[in-house]
C-alpha cells in the first residue's frame, strides 16, 4: 500500500529488495505503517472471532461451536483485541505521527523501534501458533488463578498465553521508553512541554502508563510461569496462597491498561476537533491536566474489577470513591471537547464524523461505568453482559471510534493519497448503527441476569429477542469494514494524490509533503506556538498577524544524514522467539535461544562501533533532532 | 438524494433510539426469571434503590449530553463564505465550575453507596439459618450443617427468614448468583466469602455461576425454591429421612448396579456410599431438574446422561461407566426412586 518509492527517490527496487527494506526498516514511519498493518489485521482476526460468537450466541441452545471452542474465541478475541489490535493501532500512530507532530526527523532509538515491532510480531506469532497446536488458551483475557494452573488447565493452552504476552510485553516496555525519551529529548526549538500537541501529550501520559504498569503483568506471568514450569505454589490454594494475587496484580497493569487503550484515541479527538471546527482545542491545558489525573488514578482503582471478591467494606469503599473521582476528569474532557464545536466553523469530515462518533459514544460508556462504580450496584452488573456493553462502548465506542478518526484523518499523510470522504461516511454510519445494534441490547441482558462468557443459554430467560438483535448488528459492524477496506483498495488504486495540508491543518505535520520524506522535515521547524502552523497560516487571531511563509533556506537535502538499516532488530526479535517459544518444546531450545538472543544483543548494541558513520548519506547534521540515533 | 438520506440518518437514529428506550421501560422483559431489577430481598432492595438513583441520573447526564453535542454540530455547522470563528482557547470560571459539578453528582451518588456497602456486608445475626455453599466444576452443594441436609443445585429456603451463606470452592474460582435475591459474591478457593440475605416471598429462581470457570462454566446453574416456613418444614423433614427403598423391580437392579460400580466412589446415598466428589443423591428424586439445572429430571434424561455425561454438559468430571440399554434405565429408575 505504502508508496515505498517515496522513500527511495528515483531509485527502482527488485522485489527482494523491497521485501529487504522493510524487514529492515529502522523509519519510524514504515514501523508505523507496519504497526498499522498489523493491527488491522488481527483486528479483523478478532472481528472474525467475535462474529462466530455472535452467531453462536444468536438462539438458545446454540451448537455452531463447542464449549471448549467458544471459551479459546472469547479468550482469543479479548487478548487478540487489547494486545494485537488497539494496542498496536494506537502504536502506529505514535510511531509515524509523533516525531512529524514534535518536528523531530525519527524517535529517539530508531532501531529499538523497530526491535520493538518484530517482537510484538513475534509474540503476536507465538500466541497464534497455539491454532496450529491445537492448544489455544481458554481462559480468558484476564486468566484468572488458579484456573490457569496446571491442575486444571493441563494443555499447553495457558503456556501459550503466558508467553505470548510475555514477548509482547517486551515489545510494549521497548517502545514505551522509546517514546518517553523521544518526547523529552526530541522536540523542535520553541515547543514547551505546553505546546506539544494534545495528540503527544496523550501519548506521553501513555508511555508513563506502559513502563509502570506492565511490569505488574510481567510479574504476575513469571509467578505463573514458575508454577506452571516448576511446581511452584504462587496461586495454589492448596499450597496455602491466595488466587487473588493474581486479579491484584493483573488488575494493577489491567486497569491502567485500560487508560493504554483509550488515552491515544482521546488524544487524537483533540486534534480532530479543533481542525475541523477551526478553533484551537478548548481549554487545552485543563484536558491535558486531565489525562495526567487520568493517567495518575488509573493506578489507584484496580479493586473495582474486584467487587464482588469480597475484599471487605473498607476496600470496598476506598476503590469506589477513586473510580468515582476518576470520573471527573474524563467527564471535563468531553465537555471541553464540546465547548471546542462551540462557535467553530464545524466542517463534516469523516475524520470529524468518528471523532463526534468517539464522543457520543464514550459518554455512554463513562456513565455505565459510574453505575458499577458503586460496589452495591456492580455486585448485579459485574460478570454479566452490561459489563460486557460497558467496555465496548468504552473500548469500541471509545478506542476503536477514535482510533479510525485517526485513520481518516492522517492516512493523506501516512499513504499519501486521499480517503474517499463519501465511502468513509457510510463506514461511519454502518459501524454506528452496527455497533449500537450490537452492543446496547447488551445492557438488557446484562440487567435480565445474562452472565459473560457463557456458550450455551436456555431458552426461557427472556435472553433470546435481543441475543438475536445483537448477532444481526455485528454482521452490520462487519459490513461497514468492508467498506473501509473498499475505500482503501479503490483509493490507494486510483485515489487523489494528497496534497502537504489537506484539512488547513494546525500542526507541523502538514507543514511537509504528503506522504513525508525520509528526513521528515528538510529543516528543523521552530515552533512559537501550540498549534503553530495555524498561526502561521491565519495568525493567532488576537492581533499577531499570519507569518507568511518561513523563509524558504534551500537545504540540500542529500546532506541529511539518516539511520542506516539494520537487520539486527528483526534477528534478535527472531531469537527472542526461539528462546519463549522453547518453552513450549525443550529446555534445550530455552537455552539455544537464550544465547542467540544473548549474541544478537551484543550484535546489536555493537553495530555502530565496527565502523562509524555507516548513514545512507554522510554529512553534518542539521540539528540536534537529527543526531538522536548515536 | 442521495446526500439528503446520509443527512437524516443522525434524526431517525435518535427517534428509533428515544422510541426503543421509552418503549422498553413498559417490556415484560424485565419481569424475566433472571431479573435483576426486581429485587426480591432487603438485600437486593438496598443496591437496586442506588442503581435507580444512578441510573436516571445518568440517563439525564446522557441525553443532555448527546444532545447538546447534536445541537453544537447542527448550529456550527460549516456555512459557504463564514469567516474563521473566534479563537477561543478557553474559559477558565467555566471549566473550573462544570468540575466541581460533575464533583458534586458523584457525591450524590458515593453517599447512599457507603453505607450501603457496610450494611450489606454485616455479619448475620445468630439466629440466621446457616447454608453453606460449595460451588464445583460444574455443579453447586448446598449444606445445611444446622439441620444435617445435603443437597446439590436446587437451593430451598424458608421465605422471610435470614440466611447465612458461607462460600467455599473445593476446585476454582466460582460465583454465586441468585439474580432475583441480590448481586452475586464470587466464591473463591482458600478462604470462606458470605453472603447474607433474606428473601421476600415463596417462588423459583433461576441462579447461575457468574465467574468464568472453564469448560462448562454455562451449564454451572442452580435453582432456587423458596417455601412458605411450614413448607420448609416439611421439605427438611423430608431429606433428613433415610431414602426409601425401592420397591420396583427395575429400581432395585438399580440399586445394584449402583451400590456394585464405581458410583459410590464419588456419590453419597445415605446408608448405600459415602462419595463426596459429585452431588449427593440421597433424596435425588425430589429434584425438579438435574446436570446443575440443566435438563427436566425425567428418567430419559437421566439416562441418557449416565449413557454420555460429557454431551450433555462438556468437560463433566463424570465418566461413562459403560451403563448401557437396560443397565442406564435400572440406574434411572432407582434415583428416581429416591424421593
Amino acid at each position: 500500500m505504502a508508496t515505498h518509492a517515496a522513500y527511495m527517490a528515483g531509485t527502482k527496487l527488485s522485489a527482494r529488495s523491497v521485501l529487504w527494506s522493510w524487514i529492515t526498516t529502522v523509519d519510524h514511519k514504515r514501523i508505523g505503517q507496519l504497526y498499522g498493518v498489523s493491527a488491522f489485521f488481527f483486528f479483523l482476526v478478532g472481528g472474525i472471532e467475535a462474529l462466530i460468537m455472535r452467531l453462536q450466541l444468536a438462539q438458545p441452545d446454540g451448537t455452531l461451536v463447542g464449549a471448549q471452542r467458544f471459551n479459546e474465541l472469547f479468550t482469543m478475541h479479548g487478548t487478540t483485541m487489547v494486545f494485537l489490535a488497539i494496542m498496536p493501532m494506537s502504536a502506529a500512530f505514535f510511531n509515524f505521527m509523533i516525531p512529524l507532530l514534535i518536528g523531530a526527523r525519527d524517535v529517539a532509538f530508531p532501531r529499538l523501534n523497530a526491535l520493538s515491532y518484530w517482537v510484538f510480531f513475534s509474540g503476536a506469532l507465538l500466541l497464534h501458533l497455539s491454532f496450529l497446536a491445537g492448544a489455544v488458551p481458554d481462559a480468558g483475557w484476564f486468566g484468572y488463578a488458579n484456573l490457569t494452573s496446571t491442575q486444571f488447565s493441563p494443555r499447553q493452552s495457558i503456556d501459550f498465553w503466558m508467553l505470548g504476552l510475555q514477548v509482547l510485553g517486551i515489545s510494549s516496555l521497548m517502545a514505551g521508553f522509546n517514546f518517553i525519551v523521544t518526547i523529552i529529548n526530541m522536540r523542535a526549538p520553541g515547543m514547551t512541554l505546553m505546546r506539544m500537541p494534545l495528540f503527544v501529550w496523550m501519548s506521553f501520559v501513555v508511555q508513563f502508563l506502559v513502563v509502570l504498569a506492565f511490569p505488574a503483568i510481567t510479574v504476575a506471568l513469571i509467578l505463573l510461569m514458575f508454577d506452571r514450569f516448576f511446581g511452584t505454589l504462587f496461586y495454589a490454594p492448596a499450597g496455602g496462597a491466595d488466587p487473588l494475587l493474581w486479579q491484584h496484580l493483573f488488575w494493577i497493569f489491567g486497569h491502567p491498561e485500560v487508560y493504554i487503550l483509550i488515552l491515544p484515541a482521546m488524544g487524537i479527538v483533540s486534534e480532530v476537533l479543533p481542525t475541523f471546527s477551526r478553533k484551537p482545542l478548548f481549554g487545552a491545558p485543563v484536558v491535558i491536566y486531565s489525562g495526567i489525573m487520568i493517567g495518575f488514578f488509573g493506578f489507584g482503582v484496580w479493586s473495582h474489577h474486584m467487587f464482588s471478591v469480597g475484599l471487605g467494606p473498607v476496600a470496598d469503599s476506598a476503590f469506589s470513591i477513586a473510580t468515582m473521582l476518576i470520573a471527573v476528569p474524563t467527564g471535563v474532557k468531553i465537555l471541553n471537547w464540546i465547548a471546542t464545536l462551540w462557535g467553530g466553523r464545524v466542517q463534516f469530515s469523516s475524520a470529524l464524523y468518528f471523532s463526534l462518533g468517539f464522543i457520543a459514544m464514550f459518554t455512554l460508556g463513562g456513565l455505565s461505568g459510574v453505575m458499577h462504580s458503586s460496589p452495591p450496584v456492580d455486585l448485579q452488573q459485574t460478570d454479566s453482559y452490561f459489563v460486557v456493553a460497558h467496555f465496548h462502548y468504552v473500548l469500541f465506542g471509545g478506542s476503536i471510534f477514535g482510533l479510525f478518526s485517526g485513520v481518516y484523518y492522517w492516512w493523506p499523510k501516512m499513504f499519501g493519497k486521499l480517503l474517499d470522504e463519501r465511502l468513509g461516511k457510510v463506514h461511519f454510519w454502518l459501524m454506528m448503527i452496527g455497533f449500537n445494534v450490537t452492543f446496547f441490547p447488551m445492557h438488557f441482558l446484562g440487567l435480565i441476569g445474562m452472565p459473560r462468557r457463557i456458550y450455551t443459554y436456555a431458552p426461557d430467560l427472556g435472553w433470546n429477542f435481543w441475543n438475536m438483535v445483537s448477532t444481526m448488528g455485528a454482521f452490520v459492524i462487519m459490513l461497514s469494514f468492508l467498506v473501509f477496506i473498499w475505500n482503501v483498495i479503490a483509493t490507494t488504486r486510483s485515489g487523489a494524490p494528497a496534497p502537504a495540508d489537506p484539512w488547513d491543518g494546525r500542526t507541523l505535520e502538514w507543514t511537509i509533503p504528503s506522504p513525508p520524506p525520509v528526513y521528515n522535515f528538510a529543516t528543523e521547524p521552530v515552533v512559537h506556538a501550540r498549534d503553530d502552523f495555524w498561526v502561521q497560516k491565519h495568525g493567532d487571531g488576537h492581533g499577531t498577524p499570519p507569518r507568511k511563509g518561513a523563509p524558504a533556506a534551500h537545504v540540500d537535502t542529500s546532506s541529511i544524514h539518516m539511520p542506516p538499516p539494520s537487520y539486527w532488530p528483526i534477528l534478535l526479535a527472531g531469537a527472542l522467539f526461539v528462546m519463549f517459544s522453547g518453552a513450549l518444546v525443550s529446555i534445550y531450545q530455552v537455552v539455544g535461544g537464550g544465547l542467540l538472543t544473548l549474541y544478537c544483543m551484543i550484535r546489536f548494541m555493537l553495530e555502530y562501533h565496527h565502523g562509524h558513520d555507516v548513514g545512507h548519506d554522510v554529512g553534518p547534521d542539521v540539528g540536534p533532532a537529527a543526531g538522536g540515533h548515536h | 438524494m442521495r446526500k439528503s438520506l446520509l443527512s437524516r440518518i443522525p434524526t431517525a437514529l435518535l427517534l428509533l433510539a428515544v422510541a426503543l428506550l421509552l418503549s422498553s421501560c413498559g417490556w415484560s422483559m424485565w419481569d424475566s426469571p433472571m431479573t435483576t431489577v426486581r429485587p426480591k430481598s432487603g438485600f437486593g432492595r438496598i443496591t437496586h434503590e442506588i442503581f435507580m438513583l444512578i441510573s436516571w441520573w445518568t440517563l439525564g447526564i446522557g441525553i443532555a449530553v448527546e444532545a447538546g453535542l447534536l445541537w453544537v454540530c447542527f448550529r456550527y455547522r460549516e456555512k459557504p463564505g463564514a469567516p474563521i470563528p473566534k479563537q477561543v482557547h478557553g474559559h477558565t470560571l467555566l471549566e473550573v465550575s462544570w468540575t466541581i459539578v460533575f464533583a458534586l453528582i458523584l457525591l450524590i451518588f458515593a453517599i447512599p453507596t457507603i453505607p450501603a456497602i457496610f450494611k450489606t456486608q454485616e455479619a448475620p445475626a445468630a439466629t440466621a439459618l446457616r447454608v453453606d455453599v460449595s460451588g464445583r466444576q460444574w455443579w453447586w452443594e448446598f449444606k445445611y450443617p444446622d439441620l444435617k441436609v445435603v443437597t446439590a443445585n436446587e437451593l430451598h429456603l424458608p421465605a422471610g427468614q435470614t440466611v447465612a451463606f458461607n462460600l467455599h470452592a473445593p476446585d476454582v474460582i466460582h460465583s454465586f448468583w441468585m439474580p432475583q435475591l441480590g448481586g452475586k459474591r464470587d466464591v473463591v478457593p482458600g478462604r470462606v466469602n458470605r453472603l447474607t440475605l433474606a428473601p421476600d416471598e415463596p417462588g423459583e429462581y433461576p441462579g447461575q455461576c457468574a465467574e468464568y470457570c472453564g469448560t462448562s462454566h454455562a451449564n454451572m446453574r442452580f435453582r432456587v425454591i423458596v417455601h412458605t416456613k411450614a413448607d420448609f418444614e416439611k421439605w427438611v423433614a423430608a431429606q433428613q429421612r433415610p431414602p426409601v427403598q425401592p420397591t420396583d423391580p427395575l429400581a432395585q437392579k438399580g440399586q445394584d448396579l449402583f451400590s456394585q460400580s464405581a458410583c459410590v466412589g464419588c456419590h453419597t446415598i445415605a446408608g448405600i456410599s459415602g462419595g463426596v466428589l459429585g452431588p449427593n443423591l440421597t433424596h435425588f428424586g425430589s429434584r425438579k431438574t438435574m446436570g446443575a439445572n440443566l435438563l427436566a429430571n425425567t428418567p430419559e434424561n437421566l439416562a441418557k446422561w449416565i449413557e454420555n455425561p460429557g454431551h450433555m454438559k462438556p468437560g463433566v468430571l463424570m465418566p461413562d461407566l459403560g451403563m448401557r440399554g437396560e443397565q442406564s434405565k435400572a440406574l434411572a429408575a432407582y434415583l428416581l426412586s429416591l424421593k
